[in-house]
């Protein structure tokens, strides 16, 4: 029988979910009143300038089509004209328009070369798309770059329909882009396997996202907020499931984030050097299973567009060969090497979870020690 | 040489080695009429699934599949060869010719058609599922990350390729060596004038298509590394080769749209087409416009500024040649005595909504505006305008409008009234809202939405079986007059229908034409 509570829930969803139904592009402007990118506002109105001619000219033309289907009909005893041609009205309808044309080309020139400007960016932060997440990397003037994964932080129960679904459905990640206000930030956007397209449309920025080259695009954020997108570019299964989410903060905020996530990759590596307990290798696997692997792989290792992990030979095989699909990916398929996107914390985490998740309980416990001494060979 | 006065053969021989213009042009649009349906299919099972938010009925790499094969065969398997069918019925006819130039490579291309299809659809049953790329296949989404499949895809639109140049080389020897005496090129009906332009573009541009499925099959099987930057190749040379055939292809969809419109306006007007000259040259120039602003598809690939800027400008540009296409139709209808029998109604529809459409094309050209429509609902709004109320409504107003030629039997117009206003509504409660999902950030291609775009969504679904469910009245209307029609005694059919096909009887004899017309001194329209 299906469950008539969630049909009607997910019935009422689209009532309940959002009254608003935007129909037009970000003007640009916060809810608050306030600019969020100069250049967002300046798109704004180039699309609603060039909207509005094509109103006053769609008006001219369909108002005399209406009349002239009203007026000129055969049941109203008219008599067809014969005329067919005449030079002047001919030569007008190709000249003036031609003249409008360059009316838009004027503004649209000024918006786009702004749009390249990429001198005098403050900072500098590259962009990856992976299939199907972002990387984040702060490129730091002393080396000390800080970079972290965005994942979709929406849960597949919400996706398939057993949970309601939330405010932000399909635009949530677990880790969010951090920029601080009223600075410009240059993204070197590029992408590891396909091409992807980084877009948040209320800070007007889209650039692809392509393998091989970097793209550059800027940003002078002037509001502070939480700003969502998502990938553009077709890039396989779950493109459908990479958002993009840029919290804008102030300065001040942005360097106390700035300094903690220095200090987490610290007490990261420094956890690498620790023995952990079972249990808590299996509950951090998990959230590193659910972040990294699920999509492909399914919440209870059933498989999918990958291999199913419950009871598979190679997570229940020799650890060697576990840890190499895992660090190395395997070539000419979607299993991407999980070694360089990974810390080695959660490399042994996760496969410790494969190992002992889904029934396959080989009692197996992979430390850090052990993903470290594997990559060394 | 044998016997010129034979009837058709008997039997499935008859269709299988037809060299006939008229069956060969039946086979063409039956075909295209068929693949529409299931184009259609895949269309309903990608709006089912948006119809909410949330995955209900089919998984993501699924919906892909159905997004590219929707894609693939309305393009290749419905649009074009409908258009070719509807070529090969009517430039015979419309000329003075008694048959297209070249007869037997007229079967042969066709007959390489169904096998192509039958190809492309039975990836859905392989290993891997059906190629899920999109219909513009950017690599290495199409090679290095592909599923098995893709290697019948790239065979099937190389001989999809080899059938459009074939047609295409018989349209042009047709149109240049078979006119009647007297049939001057500015004498010729604007639909043969769209056809020849569109059938040099085809010759232009599927070579380059072929050249890149090539490149992805030596990519994929033989090592090499056009599209792969890892290699020494870029991904976004695919880009600029895939549009550069599939920016003009879309005109090639266009053209002959513009060809059936400029006749069937007139003809419900009762008085002749206005700017006949500057059609032609309009239709020309938007050809030759059509090479130089294939870029404006990838405005935010990265390209240099002052290649963004020429493509802009260039892209502006057409919406000239445009812009005198639809003030001479409307200038047509002025002052005219106008009837709105099914196919004027279709050619109104086709009128307003392309109109449309063609506006969002020109905001679309704005490069800086672009980086926020690119690839989102915006996109898909606008071509779904000039695709489908574009290039299907005027090929439904076609088959209205010629059908009690071919057949001698009239359809039932009011039925055909119902389906065209079911068909209009239909259409823009699909796609109208679509524009606004586009603008408020919803990307294309995308199995499941955010929640702000749900009502719209449910709405665009609607609105798609509504359409979807109309075409099953149109079929069934065409069938139920080639049946039972009422019998349609005058050649003329409509008595303000203009050309040399309306002075013959309805229906057409098998061979027309074998001793060419007298081309009357009278101006050309």
């Amino acid at each position: 029988m299906l469950n008539a509570r969630a049909l009607a829930a997910t019935a009422l969803l689209p009532l309940a979910a959002n009254a608003q139904n935007q129909v037009n592009m970000s003007t640009g402007i916060s809810e608050a009143g306030a600019v969020i990118t100069d250049l967002g506002v300046e798109i704004y109105d180039l699309h609603m300038l060039i909207f509005w001619i094509c109103v006053v000219i769609g008006v001219g033309v369909f108002g005399v089509m209406l009349y002239s289907i009203y007026a000129h009909r055969k049941s109203r005893g008219v008599e067809p004209s014969q005329f067919h041609e005449h030079t002047g009205v001919e030569i007008a309808w190709t000249v003036v328009p031609f003249f409008i044309l360059i009316g838009m080309a004027v503004p649209a020139t000024s918006t786009l070369l702004e749009v390249y400007d990429n001198d005098d960016a403050e900072m500098s932060i590259l962009v990856t798309g992976y299939q199907w997440k972002w990387k984040y990397e702060y490129l730091d003037a002393d080396g000390e770059n800080v970079a972290f994964f965005s994942n979709l932080a929406t849960s597949q129960e919400q996706i398939y329909n057993t949970d309601t679904k939330g405010e932000n459905y399909l635009l949530e990640v677990d880790e969010p882009l951090v920029i601080p206000v009223d600075t410009k930030v240059r993204f070197l956007i590029t992408a590891n396997d396909v091409i992807h397209s980084w877009w948040v449309p209320e800070i007007a920025v889209k650039r692809d996202a392509i393998p091989g080259f970097i793209n550059e695009a800027w940003s002078r954020v002037l509001a502070e907020g939480v700003y969502r997108g998502q990938c553009t570019e077709l890039c396989g299964s779950y493109h459908g499931f990479m958002p993009v989410v840029v919290h804008v903060v102030s300065q001040g905020e942005f360097d106390d984030w700035m300094a903690a996530k220095k200090g987490s990759a610290a007490a990261d590596a420094a956890l690498a050097a620790t023995e952990l307990s079972v249990d808590e290798l299996m509950v951090r696997g998990e959230d590193v299973y659910n972040a990294s692997c699920l999509a492909c792989h399914g919440a209870n290792g059933e498989g999918g567009l990958g291999n199913a992990i419950a009871g598979s030979a190679i997570a229940m095989g020799g650890l060697d060969s576990h840890l190499n699909v895992v660090v190395n990916g395997v070539a000419g398929t979607a299993m991407q090497a999980f070694g360089a996107q990974l810390s080695d914390v959660d490399v042994a985490a996760v496969t410790t979870y494969q190992r002992n998740a889904f029934g396959n309980n080989t009692g197996d416990v992979v430390q850090a020690s052990d993903v470290v001494s594997y990559k060394e060979g | 040489m044998g016997d010129h006065h034979h009837g058709p053969a008997k039997g499935l021989s008859r269709w299988l080695y037809t060299t006939n213009h008229k069956d060969i042009g039946t086979m063409y649009l039956w075909f295209s009429f068929a693949m529409f349906l299931l184009g259609g299919a895949f269309a309903m099972v990608i709006r089912a699934e948006l119809f909410q938010p949330g995955m209900q009925l089919v998984e993501p790499g699924f919906f892909n599949q159905m997004t590219t094969l929707h894609g693939l065969v309305m393009v290749f398997g419905a649009i074009m060869p409908s258009f070719v069918g509807l070529a090969n019925w009517l430039i015979p006819m419309m000329i003075g010719a008694p048959d297209m130039a070249l007869p037997r490579m007229n079967n042969w291309s066709f007959w390489i058609l169904p096998p192509a299809f039958l190809m492309l659809a039975s990836t859905l049953l392989m290993e891997g599922g059906a190629p899920a790329f999109g219909w513009t296949f950017y690599a290495p989404l199409s090679t290095t990350y592909a599923p098995p499949s893709v290697t019948f895809f790239i065979f099937a639109i190389h001989i999809l390729g080899v059938s459009s140049i074939m047609g295409s080389i018989n349209i042009i020897a047709t149109v240049m060596n078979m006119r009647a005496p007297g049939m001057t090129y500015m004498k010729m009906p604007l639909f043969v004038w769209t056809w020849l332009i569109t059938a040099f573009l085809l010759v232009a541009v599927m070579p380059v298509l072929a050249g890149a499925v090539t490149m992805m099959l030596m990519d994929i099987h033989f090592g090499t590394s056009f599209f792969s930057a890892a290699g020494g190749g870029d991904p976004v040379l695919f880009q600029h080769i895939f549009w550069f055939f599939g920016h003009p292809e879309v005109y090639i969809i266009i053209l002959p749209a513009f060809g059936v419109i400029s006749q069937i306006i007139p003809a419900f007007s009762r008085k002749p087409l206005f700017g006949y000259a500057s059609m032609v040259y309009a239709t020309a120039g938007i050809a030759i416009l059509s090479f130089v602003v294939w870029a404006h598809h990838m405005y935010t690939v990265g390209m240099p500024v002052a290649g963004e800027l020429f493509f802009m400008y260039a892209t502006m540009l057409i919406a000239v040649p445009t812009g005198v296409k639809v003030f001479n139709w409307v200038t047509t209808m002025w002052r005219g005595a106008m009837t709105f029998e099914t196919p004027m109604l279709f050619s109104i529809g086709f009128l307003v909504l392309f109109t449309i459409g063609g506006f969002t094309g020109l905001m679309l050209s704005i490069a800086p505006a672009d980086f926020q429509y690119h690839d989102t609902y915006f996109v898909v709004a606008h071509f779904h305008y000039v695709m489908v109320a574009g290039a299907v409504f005027s090929m439904t107003a076609a088959i209205y409008f010629w059908l009690p030629k071919w057949t001698g039997r009239m359809y039932n117009e009011t039925m055909g009234k119902v389906h065209f206003w079911v068909s209009f509504i239909g259409f823009n409660v699909t796609f109208f809202p679509q524009h606004f999902v586009g603008l408020a950030g919803m990307p294309r291609r995308i199995p499941d939405y955010a929640l702000q775009f749900a009502d719209f969504n449910m709405m665009s679904s609607i609105g798609a079986f509504i359409y979807g469910a109309s075409q099953l009245l149109f079929l069934y209307n065409v069938i139920a007059a080639i049946v039972a029609g009422e019998k349609v005694s005058d050649e003329k059919v409509w008595d303000g229908a203009e050309g040399l096909e309306w002075t013959l009887p309805s229906p057409p004899p098998y061979h027309t034409f074998e001793t060419p017309p007298k081309i009357e001194e009278q101006p050309a329209h």
